[in-house]
């Protein structure tokens, strides 16, 4: 039976290695394809306007850094250092405030922990524009209007139920054994989390950091609606192409580079976390 | 990336130890929880609630003077206005047509991306990236660099002269979000792909099956909750596409592409008809009420589903 399935199987296995191969090469194909847009605005980032916008496209052109200085020249940076401090400061109390949250729906948990958690979800439900308006009026009233910590505090609740999801899910993970163990060794609440909680979860900590801090820098509406000269973040820096006039292709295409790269680093690097934090925390 | 879907489970993982004891025990519990569940209680429940008073006042923002009360009469100008309806049926064509197509090809990628070759991480962080773009970068970049009647990319390839964004409004909006949203398909569905057990899938190959049998009757079934979990993330997160519309089309030509975020971003700062917009924000959320029940019967069944394998 064995001498007799030997061959054909061989010849099963060399014809599947042949079409993995031209597996990898269609998957290569879609993938390159796919990703070209993005090629093609790094490409023309680095075009001189002339070159940028031909018909038919150049393919091959000297590069120059003219258009990202130019980006500078016109003052992005007071944007990236806005978009920066919104992210960076609301990520920092999302973390804060999710994680405890999270504990207390996973494992110390409330009597009516689910509720909870889809009281959460619900939020993020909620379409931000129907609740937009007394938000706005409230923030004109308090005098708040372009400043960024508003930007802070709303992003917060944006990505509040995202992180508390996600934490949940990540707490799941630490073995009930080993708190267990740890409180009949007379661990206190504080060892137990810094001994055994905090090692386990802290990959999961970052993921949700790196999500939540994409979702702030990529934010747009609330961007648009409460902030101004002072407080603009990198989104509202490329509101001014929306309709530009005249050759300014290149100098779009090195905006939009400067501004998704912080995200793209960032998505990059948590990869392998991605599809859990977007899903928050349903598939990992 | 291994795979399964998570279990808030009632099984071995969560509430083994149901609270018990007294109050003090626990306040214990609900303190951790207190602050955020607070923060999110007054930044989004609270501004609702006035939202709801502020549909029943006549208040424009550019007419001086008092805020008369007038009842319902701001639902029943915003549901006869034939605005509402025509945004109501763009936000449905433009979410439904979004979150099919990159579902469709979200499949695709994630099937090719299933099985082994070289550079098969490369290739996946390929795919991934277009989701990483700024989505409003990402909108000015396919309106300018490839929708462009004169020097977009997509007429200097194939020729012609189309103005896509006009010619197509919907259809260039719906690019540009399956174009982003693709990767969070593929992502999730991988996941699901991945979860298979390989022994069935090998059995059902030695016993003779083809590729697309095993795909039909194995696979897809399968994948199906990770289809749903895929569609309605999507549809949450795209429902409330305001980047690409205020950048691409402005809700036209017309309103062919004005969505109810937009339209009440317009009614809110174009007409300053405070009363209104709040009407049609209300409404949407009861519409949203309406569709999350429904939704969160679909995560729950997803989970007790896992639960019970």
């Amino acid at each position: 039976m064995r001498a007799l399935s030997t061959p054909a199987a061989e010849n099963r296995s060399k014809k599947r290695g042949f079409q993995n191969s031209l597996w990898g090469v269609a998957a290569w194909i879609a993938g390159i394809v796919f990703v070209f847009p993005v090629i093609w605005m790094v490409l023309t980032s680095f075009k001189q306007e002339n070159a940028a916008a031909t018909n038919p496209p150049s393919w091959f052109f000297a590069p120059t850094l003219a258009q990202y200085g130019q980006v500078f020249d016109r003052n992005i940076t007071p944007f990236l250092l806005n978009s920066l401090m919104a992210s960076v400061f609301s990520t920092l109390l999302v973390v804060l405030l999710a994680t405890p949250a999270a504990y207390a729906l996973s494992l110390r948990p409330v009597a009516k922990w689910s509720d909870s958690l889809f009281f959460f979800i619900s939020t993020k439900m909620m379409p931000v524009v129907a609740a937009f308006l007394p938000v706005y009026l409230l923030v004109k009233h308090l005098g708040m209007l372009d400043n960024i910590w508003t930007m802070v505090i709303l992003y917060t609740s944006m990505n509040l139920p995202l992180a508390v999801w996600m934490m949940r899910s990540f707490l799941l993970e630490v073995p009930r054994e080993v708190l267990e163990a740890g409180e009949v060794d007379g661990a206190g609440l504080l060892t137990s989390i810094r001994k055994i909680i905090l090692p386990i979860v802290s990959p999961g900590l970052a993921a949700t950091a790196l999500i939540c801090f994409i979702f702030a820098w990529n934010e747009f509406f609330l961007a648009v609606n409460l902030t101004a000269t002072n407080s603009g973040t990198s989104p509202i820096f490329l509101v001014g192409f929306i309709s530009s006039e005249g050759a300014f292709l290149a100098r779009l295409c090195a905006a939009a580079t400067i501004v998704s790269l912080p995200v793209l680093i960032a998505g990059w690097v948590a990869q392998n976390k991605l599809v859990r934090g977007l899903s928050m925390g349903a598939v990992k | 990336m291994t795979t399964t879907v998570a279990r808030p489970g009632r099984r071995a993982q969560a509430p083994v130890r149901p609270p018990k004891g007294g109050a003090k025990d626990r306040w214990v519990r609900r303190a951790p929880l207190l602050p955020a569940l607070i923060f999110a209680i007054v930044i989004t429940q609270v501004p609702f609630l006035y939202t709801i008073y502020l549909s029943t006042l006549s208040w424009n923002a550019l007419r001086p003077g008092d805020k008369p009360f007038v009842g319902f009469d701001n639902y029943v100008t915003v549901l006869t206005d034939s605005r509402l309806r025509s945004a109501l049926v763009n936000t449905v064509v433009l979410t439904a047509g979004a979150v099919i197509f990159s579902l469709v090809l979200g499949l695709v990628f994630a099937l090719l991306l299933d099985r082994k070759f070289f550079g098969r991480g490369i290739v996946r962080t390929l795919l991934i990236t277009p989701f990483l773009v700024m989505p409003i970068a990402a909108a000015l970049l396919w309106k300018h660099a490839l929708f462009n009647p004169t020097y977009g990319l997509i007429n200097g390839i194939f020729g012609g002269s189309t103005d896509w964004v006009s010619s197509y409004p919907k259809a260039a909006v719906i690019t540009t979000l399956v174009w982003q949203w693709t990767p969070f398909m593929m992502l999730i569905l991988l996941a699901g792909l991945q979860s298979q057990s390989h022994e069935v899938l090998e059995a059902a190959r030695v016993d003779g099956a083809n590729a697309w049998q095993i795909f039909r009757r194995m696979t897809l079934p399968h994948l199906r909750q990770y289809l749903e979990l895929g569609a309605l993330l999507g549809s949450i997160y795209l429902v409330n596409t305001f980047d690409a519309i205020f950048s691409i089309t402005q809700g036209g030509p017309g309103t062919a592409t004005t969505n109810l975020p937009y339209e009440i971003y317009l009614t809110m700062f174009r007409k300053f008809e405070y009363g209104e917009a709040s009407a049609a924000g209300v409404i949407v959320v009861i519409l949203t009420i309406i569709v999350a029940t429904f939704a969160l019967r679909v995560i729950s069944s997803l989970f007790k589903m896992e639960e019970n394998r």
